[in-house]
């Protein structure tokens, strides 16, 4: 059994997120990037399945610059077989992602796609599904259990209510909780063996993916800075307001 | 065109989100239809019919989509796109499943978690969890769209009056089987996706004191957060520690108590919709972004408001 | 440290492993691969990527960049701000006078120098490092030294992962590995936990005064384009500093109207009541400087110790087995206020005695030759008496300083020795004035979790604290009864604090290690050593951007 599993290179979740001065995204430049953190998860029970025996061949796929070769190379480190890298744009949205993961899915022919549940950078939650819809795929989102039995994989889903389980029959794409394991660190050792492991890479263009944003980012701002309102005197005051003025309880 | 609305419901009642949806909808055309999918929903039907601003409401009774599995929503959506110029639904775990899909099998993109409306194809979203805000524009024929619940009041349960028109619809069998569903064991909601959150930091001085929480969260639905410093002088659990490094929250009430307002911690909850602040040192940062915020010795506010919250359901009763 | 002496430790080796990716360890690394492309090298860094833990002012001086990769320019290093202007001011509560740069100290002329983030110059040389097949192993902190049986250094442990509060292995435990060097560089920076130890045991220190450390700041600004004069230099000393303590600001016009801004204050302060941190923040308030941060924003701040003490407290660099190079050793130009180049230069000399130690069969100590026949001498010798003088004070101290250095050159025949270390300066609180510091505006001044908010600091949670008191009853039984807890003020990052805990009608010392920007001042100031810096997990601490 093959896992493909697909990483997206992100600001790193400590760094604070600045805006540019001309509103045109945020600054990247000189900023710490690593794996999208539920990414790591997906990546690791990847690598869970294949230190149990169930998988024999973990590949990692990243889209974007030459520099996501490095969260490849950390996937690597952390047990996974090979990489490929899909050359493109800093900014492709999900649906394009998708139909580039579905090119590579019909070349590598996975029995299941993992990806992490959403990226913080963009905040989508798309991809996992798109991908999903366009190979006709069963799906299935924010993944805090799996297991695999035969043709099919028992999961739980994180949803809003509790947990709800599912049974998928394989082929199919999985999106991963932050619940779903806790990532392992990668050794030294294993990030010197992890530079000599293959990596191939892909121009995006060869595989003819139409790549035209369908949605425009026209600005990016800071958020609107909150205000303070206002003090009460007492216990008494501040149930009142709750209930007759803002009616939150 | 009309704007449709997937409702989010569990075949028994209608959930809240769905009123926060329609509501987003309304500023983007007037004629507004609901989707109720699902088995056994008339119930929820009902319940919907009276929905200010929604003039009709399109229901799948089938017991192949009972569990409103994404494969089989995304499908009925397709049946249903061709009328629609913008199709909705709650920026929750149900909404999530299915849009992306149901967009991506007609070769469209999706906009996620909407904050505001522009105009019909042009939208607010937070990114970076909120950290920057995004202006975006759909040049999608269909614009389908997640809405972000809290940025939306919900529009009111009376004074409308929606027809009512049965659909039925051949779905395919898909390669998904439905085993169970657990709410949730917590009696208490889930931090991040609690509509109340009542926080206790450093100002609670030991572990124990979290307890004084419990009983204003039980009358409150809340669920119970913490700040850092708490977390690190171990008066309560990891997995309650809101802030950059822990959960971000952005509940309707978010309630601070003896929480100075370290900007770690704002980071994770400034969202919210309306912030309370209870602390003795009125020079805490919390005061500055609070809507309410009371100077108060933290262990003699907490009973009294349990005690206004009694008298508040004493009246409601 | 796991207890457990059973774990498995896998072992690398390498004829060369450095300790710190910054301008010393990566001058060394560099060099060494240009002496001999087949000397294999390793550096191992702390902090999650290179750079990350680095924080500069900095004004740079090209000189030994310029024997180390002579064609930086051409290799588009990240130094393009010429210094274009420069001024120093001598500032009181309102006002500042301005002291002509022809009757400046030579060490503090700047033409010729170029306003640099020096985290991404180290970005820069940890590429060109691995363009020469150099290895760096960012994330990985060098925990523990490893000797050899007749006690020479034979490298060092990494730090192991995983590990719970309790000293407990997690799930995700990953033991630590040992890295063995022929050589192995310690390039820490100032205050290293290794050198610390090794300066300990082979008494490096023997022959060599007190060290002298200082804390400093920095904020990056974007402020408005009228306030922005690129390449502008801006020193002052004075207010609102008392001119008993050693201090002073920075103020540097990068590119894009970003300003770096910052303060510096010698950390054998006498007042425990004074805090470095509130200083700083006062001092933007000045008219002269409130005027170009208004209408600006704060992208950036951190803090970091430096060191001071000059020649004459630079403890000998060699030792069985390995080297001690850049703020490690304590390698700065305090008049210049400049470490970088002689970092770098430091590391170009341990460069050239490995090469001999390796292959002519030289001992490590051929070091000193080579660093007393070098320019690095020469300029450290010059600079060697200006900090000193100032325990006379600030005015005494800038009339010496200008006999010494415009007259004689730094070539007085005699070296004014330090005195105290850092930590035996503080006076009691009860003989010592309370100060009380402006509140904060946030519009030019913020408190310290704002601040420490914007370096992007984290420590993985449930991990050993990694702030070590020896002595878990000190603080509150001498340190805040003798110097009413002087850790609160003098840490830069709030990571200390004092909580009265009402049931057991005592205070408690807390410590937020997981705020820690690795600045060092706490195991450098804490009157009793009572609190030692050791290394958190690989990775964690601060993520400074273009620090």
């Amino acid at each position: 059994m093959k896992i493909l599993v697909a990483v997206k290179r992100v600001i790193d979740y400590n760094v604070q997120i600045r805006v540019k001065p001309d509103n045109s995204g945020v600054e990247k430049d000189n900023v710490k990037m690593s794996m999208n953190p539920p990414d790591e998860n997906a990546v690791e029970e990847a690598i869970k399945l294949k230190d149990s025996g169930e998988v024999t061949e973990v590949v990692i796929v990243s889209i974007g610059q030459e520099k996501c070769q490095d969260t490849i190379r950390t996937a690597l480190a952390m047990g996974a077989d090979r990489g490929i890298l899909v050359k493109a744009g800093d900014d492709i949205e999900p649906l394009a992602v998708a139909k580039t993961l579905k090119n590579i899915v019909e070349k590598e022919k996975p029995n299941m796609v993992l990806l992490g549940k959403q990226a913080i950078d963009d905040y989508c939650n798309q991809t996992g599904q798109m991908l999903s819809a366009i190979l006709n795929w069963p799906q299935g989102c924010f993944v805090s259990e799996l297991g695999i039995n035969d043709s099919a994989i028992t999961i739980s889903r994180e949803i809003d209510e509790g947990l709800e389980q599912l049974e998928i029959q394989l082929p199919a794409v999985v999106t991963c909780d932050l619940r779903l394991n806790e990532p392992r660190f990668a050794s030294l050792p294993n990030i010197m063996k992890a530079k000599k492991k293959p990596i191939e890479i892909i121009e995006i263009e060869s595989l003819g993916v139409d790549t035209i944003p369908k949605v425009k980012y026209l600005k990016v701002e800071e958020p609107p800075v909150r205000q303070g309102g206002v003090m009460v005197a007492d216990v008494k005051e501040l149930i009142q307001k709750l209930k007759y003025e803002a009616k939150v309880i | 065109m009309s704007v449709l609305v997937v409702a989010e419901h569990n075949n028994v009642s209608l959930k809240s989100s769905t009123l926060n949806t329609i509501q987003a909808a309304s500023q983007i055309d007037k004629d507004i239809h609901l989707l109720v999918c699902g088995f056994q929903n008339d119930e929820v039907v009902n319940q919907a019919s009276t929905l200010e601003g929604v003039n009709k409401i399109l229901q799948l009774n089938d017991e192949i989509i009972q569990h409103q599995l994404a494969e089989h929503v995304s499908q009925v959506i397709i049946n249903l796109s061709k009328n629609y110029s913008h199709i909705l639904a709650p920026s929750s775990t149900f909404g999530k499943n299915f849009m992306p899909r149901a967009a991506a099998i007609l070769d469209h993109s999706q906009i996620s978690d909407i904050s505001g409306v522009i105009s019909p194809d042009t939208f607010i979203r937070p990114i970076y969890a909120g950290n920057a805000i995004a202006t975006v524009q759909s040049l999608d024929p269909v614009k389908f769209i997640t809405v972000r619940t809290t940025s939306f009041e919900p529009v009111e349960i009376v004074g409308g009056s929606a027809s009512i028109e049965k659909i039925s619809l051949n779905l395919e069998g898909i390669a998904t089987k439905f085993l169970d569903r657990k709410e949730a064991k917590s009696e208490r909601p889930e931090l991040g996706s609690a509509r109340v959150v009542i926080s206790g930091g450093r100002g609670l001085e030991n572990g124990d004191n979290f307890k004084l929480l419990n009983e204003i969260a039980d009358k409150l639905n809340a669920a119970i957060g913490a700040s850092r410093a708490a977390v690190d002088a171990g008066y309560i659990g990891n997995e309650c520690q809101v802030g950059q490094t822990g959960k971000m929250v952005a509940p309707e009430l978010y309630i601070a108590v003896g929480i100075s307002g370290a900007i770690q911690h704002l980071a994770g909850m400034k969202e919210s919709k309306i912030i309370v602040a209870i602390n003795k040192d009125e020079e805490a940062p919390i005061f500055g972004i609070a809507d309410y915020g009371l100077k108060a010795d933290l262990f003699q506010a907490l009973p009294e408001i349990s005690k206004e919250l009694d008298l508040l359901n004493d009246i409601a009763k | 440290m796991i207890e457990n002496q059973n774990i498995q430790r896998e072992e690398m080796s390498y004829d060369v492993v450095i300790i710190g990716a910054g301008p010393s360890g990566l001058a060394t690394a560099i060099e060494l691969k240009k002496l001999n492309p087949e000397t294999s090298v390793c550096i191992i860094e702390k902090g999650s990527e290179v750079g990350a833990h680095i924080l500069s002012g900095n004004v740079f001086e090209t000189k030994a960049l310029d024997e180390l990769i002579p064609d930086w320019k051409e290799k588009n290093a990240p130094i393009k701000t010429k210094v274009s202007m420069e001024e120093f001011l001598f500032l009181n509560k309102k006002n500042g006078m301005n002291i002509p740069t022809w009757l400046l100290p030579k060490s503090l002329q700047n033409h010729g120098n170029y306003i640099i983030s020096l985290a991404n110059l180290c970005r820069w040389l940890g590429e060109q490092a691995e363009a020469l097949e150099v290895e760096i192993f960012p994330g990985f902190a060098a925990s523990e030294i490893i000797y050899n049986e007749d006690g020479s250094v034979a490298g060092i442990q990494t730090g192991d992962m995983g590990v719970d509060k309790e000293g407990q292995p997690k799930d995700t435990f990953e033991p630590g590995i040992i890295l063995k060097g022929k050589v192995t560089v310690f390039a820490e920076g100032c205050r290293g936990h290794l050198g610390k130890q090794l300066i300990k045991k082979f008494e490096l220190d023997k022959n060599s005064s007190p060290q002298q450390y200082g804390i400093g700041f920095k904020e990056i600004w974007e402020v408005d384009e009228t306030q922005h004069q690129e390449g502008k230099v801006l020193h002052s000393v004075g207010w609102p500093l008392d001119p008993k303590t050693y201090g002073g600001s920075f103020c540097y016009h990068a590119e894009n109207n970003q300003i770096y801004i910052g303060y510096v204050i010698g950390l054998d302060y006498q007042n425990p009541y004074l805090s470095p941190y509130d200083e700083f923040q006062q001092f933007k308030t000045h008219p002269k400087i409130s005027k170009i941060l208004k209408g600006g924003k704060r992208i950036s701040y951190g803090a970091r110790a430096l060191i001071e003490g000059g020649l004459q407290s630079l403890p000998q660099m060699h030792m069985p087995g390995a080297l001690l190079v850049g703020c490690d050793a304590g390698t700065l130009n305090m008049p210049k206020i400049k470490g970088s180049h002689t970092a770098m230069k430091s590391g170009i000399i341990a460069a050239e005695t490995i090469q001999q130690h390796l292959y002519d069969k030289k001992e490590l100590s051929v070091f000193d030759t080579i660093f007393k026949n070098s320019w690095l001498y020469q300029e450290l010798y010059e600079a060697r008496n200006v900090k000193p003088s100032f325990r006379w004070g600030l005015i005494p101290a800038m009339i010496f300083t200008a006999i010494d250095q415009l007259i004689f050159k730094g070539k007085l025949p005699f070296t004014l020795n330090h005195l105290h270390a850092d930590h035996e300066t503080l006076k009691l609180a009860k003989d010592s004035k309370k100060i009380d510091y402006p509140k904060y505006d946030g519009q030019l001044t913020f408190d310290k979790a704002s601040s420490v908010y914007l370096t992007g600091t984290n420590h993985a949670e449930n991990q050993i604290i990694h702030l070590q008191l020896k002595d878990p009853k000190l603080p509150i039984s001498y340190t805040l009864e003798k110097f009413d807890e002087p850790s609160i003020r003098y840490c830069p990052a709030g990571v200390y604090d004092i909580q009265y805990n009402k049931e057991k009608d005592e205070s408690e010392f807390i410590i937020n290690s997981q705020n820690c920007i690795h600045c060092k001042t706490c195991d450098i100031k804490e009157p009793s050593q009572n609190i030692n810096w050791v290394t958190p997990e690989g990775g964690g601490g601060p993520n400074y951007a273009n620090m």
